[in-house]
């Protein structure tokens, strides 16, 4: 059975290889210090999209990202390891957006492509953290979900067989398609890109990208080539209710930022003992410093 | 994140070599592919960049995958279970992750699945691959042993196998036997033919076989019964799906240990012949092993790169007598000699797999139709380049390798002699590069022809007439000295008319022919991009005009009557 299956990726600046000048004095993410990079875990979401589409001959991948014109880097991330095709969702009227805005934008992006049998996308985005819009995405469409999903086992006559992490150990789940899944970052690594796929969707642009003075390197080539055409939605492409986009339609307001600086307050000398290891192991995940 | 390729802008700075154009112009033949083929080149920018782009994702899964598997594969090594081989669990991840970027199969043709790379680009893979796990890159550019198949099979076995290494299938050349190593003219492995399936039949042993498990293997064998000599060899394709050979032994090695080192043994193998009987070692293995050795001059820049890093950073870090180590002139003046040697010896590299690149290009073209007058001249004009820098490519890298490793250790004191510093794995891997696919010693056997017959000699004075900056002006001119004390111990030996003083000689004199032409090489690149090389070109020139006047004075006292001392009793 062929699948057609939705990735759902975000550009976000590295905060794992951070610098001094990572922060702006006024406390906010310096995204021009940072590079932009493909979100870790949409990369492991990525993979069991494409190990689906190498199981099922004729499966398609779609990757679904939003975000100014070059999240389109995400995009030919995707189609330089396998993906198929993907749909940038870029408007000034979707930016500012928190959480529910984004999971609403990306909604109506999906019942433009078409119900999907599977969504998937990353547990969480290292630059929020917050592991909320997967779930999100599923409530707005009516889709059942698992989070946390490690590997994907098999998928039979409409039914998904998949291993999530839980609390303590691992959960086998079995559930019907259509479904959204959440990857989490110990499930496969993506598979590199590839060579050939380089060769031939190097050039892949969004509308938005293409030089604003017409001067496109091997024009010619986007007409004899559809697939180095990324394909773009704005706001009014996806039918969406502008209040319900971007900042207008973000509840989540930041009050106040707080740096927090680690101090020692206290310390507490410890033997080597058993029992005192334990005691302490006790203490720190009671205070959910550690597990 | 580790990315080797854009760590290194020296690799960039070769690819964009201007003969580059030539090449692509070759290689693509009017870029007749892009209509059947949504990968291949538009024009030469766009091959470019495509090769540009290939080489990024071979940095970066050396820099990333291959790297973070190093040190475990080296502690683990391969299985040796039943009659098979297993890799160790690192290097089974590298190999697929290698595949599945696609970089199997990269000369070869696009109608086979290939990517139609030159060989410069496909060169500069290896020594990335190899600058994280040299064992690795044995089996991964092993691959282009399928580009003797490719020159000398028919197309029946061309379509058969070459899009099988394509998809990632790995191959070994089965040439050294217990009583066969450096004379492989004593092959005894025994070919018969088979009447009765019509097909040959291999029978007998091979030893020191990398890879010796792999998919297909390119085997040189007797078959001509009664022969004892090179005439009598011929090359066969055994393809382990038939089955008939197994591996008895893995060798437990000083380096390289996630390379498989096999012994074989053939039963009644099924196998079919490559090109034409009697040819196997006098044609083909020749074109082999010149494939093998830059390949394995590629292999020892990669080493000589990560030795050079591990050194640098080390004396950055490392402090004694209230200062970084780096500031003392006895440690400083290892790391200039080592990156000097390492730029000079990659600029060699590339020289040579370029003129190879024109004339397999050539080659290639004459397949299809006749060469014109001037691509046949060109084409015998690389060709003889290529060969004379081959043996100077394999090494005199091989040796710089084992030296920069040696110095880098060093450098790191006490610590370098503990397990426990990646330096150590370089040292021991950078051993076999200047002894396997012929050791340094019959390097100079292949290249002291060209010593005699003025191939060297020319191409110096050639590079003597290139425009160089002003800044460049006066090493030229030091060059030049260089090559006329060359010339004098070449005609001291001449004239002494005695074979056996000439062989004792041959060293000293391919060395000094070598270190002319290596820094010849660097002051190119140093006029072109002076803030890379040129440093390095002033060091080099410095450390290579000793060396000359070394081996011009060790050559020059020597005569024929001293001969005696040096003879066994």
């Amino acid at each position: 059975m062929s699948l057609k299956i939705v990735v759902l990726a975000k550009q976000v600046p590295d905060t794992r290889n951070v610098g001094k000048d990572a922060m702006t004095p006024e406390g906010t993410v310096n995204r021009a210090a940072l590079p932009a990079i493909f979100n870790p875990e949409d990369l492991n979401a990525l993979e069991q999209a494409l190990r689906l589409k190498d199981q099922h001959p004729g499966s398609t991948v779609t990757i679904l990202t939003m975000g100014p014109p070059r999240a389109t880097d995400v995009i030919r991330e995707g189609l330089f390891r396998g993906a198929d095709d993907g749909v940038l969702l870029t408007d000034r009227a979707f930016a500012g957006a928190d959480t529910l805005a984004t999971s609403y934008a990306l909604s109506q992006a999906i019942k433009k492509i078409g119900m999907p049998d599977i969504v998937i996308g990353g547990r969480q985005a290292i630059d929020g953290d917050t592991a909320q819009v997967g779930p999100q995405v599923a409530q707005k469409l009516d889709l059942n979900q698992v989070t946390y999903v490690t590997t994907i086992e098999s998928v039979t006559d409409g039914v998904i067989t998949l291993v999530r992490t839980i609390d303590g150990g691992i959960e086998r789940v079995q559930a019907p398609l259509p479904i959204l899944l959440t990857v989490n970052g110990n499930a496969a690594p993506c598979r590199p890109r590839n060579a050939k796929l380089v060769m031939k969707y190097k050039r892949a642009l969004a509308p938005m990208e293409r030089p604003a003075d017409g001067t496109l390197p091997y024009a010619e080539e986007y007409d004899k080539k559809p697939y180095l055409n990324v394909t773009q939605w704005s706001v009014a492409d996806v039918d969406g209710d502008l209040a319900q986009c971007g900042l207008a339609g973000s509840p989540t307001k930041v009050k106040a930022v707080q740096n927090i600086v680690f101090k020692a307050k206290e310390s507490k000398r410890l033997t080597a003992a058993d029992a005192e290891i334990e005691g302490l192991m006790k203490e720190l995940l009671e205070s959910h410093t550690i597990g | 994140m580790a990315n080797h390729y854009t760590d290194h802008p020296e690799l960039r700075f070769e690819l964009n070599h201007p003969m580059m154009e030539r090449i692509v112009e070759l290689k693509e033949r009017g870029f007749r592919d892009k209509e059947n083929f949504d990968y291949a080149p538009l024009d030469f920018e766009d091959a470019m960049d495509s090769y540009d782009r290939v080489l990024d994702i071979v940095g970066e899964l050396s820099g990333t995958i291959i790297a973070e598997n190093a040190e475990s594969v080296d502690l683990e090594g391969p299985h040796h279970v039943g009659d098979r081989v297993f890799y160790a669990s690192g290097t089974a991840r590298n190999l697929d992750a290698m595949v599945k970027a696609g970089m199997n199969g990269m000369t070869m043709p696009r109608k086979y699945n290939g990517l139609n790379f030159p060989i410069t680009p496909y060169t500069m893979c290896a020594e990335l691959v190899a600058a994280s796990d040299a064992g690795f890159g044995n089996i991964w550019s092993l691959q282009d042993c399928i580009e003797t198949l490719y020159e000398f099979g028919n197309e029946d076995q061309h379509s058969r196998f070459i899009p099988r290494i394509c998809a990632g299938e790995t191959m070994s050349m089965d040439l050294t036997e217990p009583d066969a190593g450096s004379d492989l003219q004593s092959v005894m492995l025994k070919a018969t033919y088979d009447e009765a399936e019509n097909c040959w039949r291999l029978n007998g042993v091979k030893r020191f076989i990398t890879n010796g498990d792999a998919d297909l293997h390119l085997v040189l064998a007797r078959s001509e019964e009664g022969t004892t000599d090179g005439r009598g060899l011929s090359m066969f394709i055994y393809d382990k799906r038939d089955g008939g050979v197994n591996v008895r032994r893995i060798e437990n090695k000083l380096g390289i240990h996630g390379s498989p080192t096999c012994e074989l043994v053939y039963k009644n193998a099924k196998a079919e012949l490559c090109g034409d009987r009697k040819l196997g070692l006098i044609k083909y293995v020749m074109a082999l092993m010149n494939g093998a050795r830059l390949g394995i001059a590629a292999q020892s820049v990669g080493i000589s790169q990560a030795a050079y890093n591990e050194g640098l950073a080390y004396a950055k870090d490392r402090e004694q007598f209230g200062k970084a180590i780096i500031n003392f002139p006895a440690v400083y003046d290892m790391l200039a000699l080592m990156k000097a040697k390492l730029d000079a010896g990659r600029a060699l590299l590339y020289q040579c797999s370029r003129y190879v690149d024109v004339y397999k290009a050539l080659d290639d073209i004459a397949r299809e139709r006749k060469l014109t007058p001037e691509e046949r001249q060109e084409q015998k004009k690389y060709a003889k380049l290529a060969d004379s820098l081959t043996p100077l490519a394999k090494g005199m890298n091989s040796e710089y390798c084992n030296q920069n490793t040696f110095d880098a250790l060093q450098i790191h004191g006490g610590s370098g002699f503990m397990m426990d510093y990646p330096i150590q794995r370089y040292y021991r891997d950078a051993r076999i590069t200047n002894i396997y696919e012929g050791t340094t010693q019959l390097q100079v056997v292949a290249a002291i022809r060209y010593v005699t017959n003025g191939s060297y000699l020319a191409q110096m004075r050639e590079f003597e007439t290139a425009e160089v900056s002003a800044e460049i002006q006066a090493l030229q001119t030091r060059a030049a000295k260089m090559a006329d004390k060359f010339e004098e111990a070449v005609n001291h030996v001449k004239d002494a008319k005695d074979q056996e003083f000439h062989d004792l000689c041959a060293r000293h004199l391919v060395e000094m022919a070598a270190d002319v032409i290596m820094l010849h090489l660097l002051l190119r690149n140093a006029t072109v991009a002076p803030e890379m090389f040129a440093k390095s070109a002033r060091v080099y020139a410095n450390f290579v005009e000793a060396e000359i006047a070394k081996h011009h004075t060790f050559v020059m006292n020597l005569t024929p009557e001293q001969l005696a001392d040096y003879q066994p009793a």
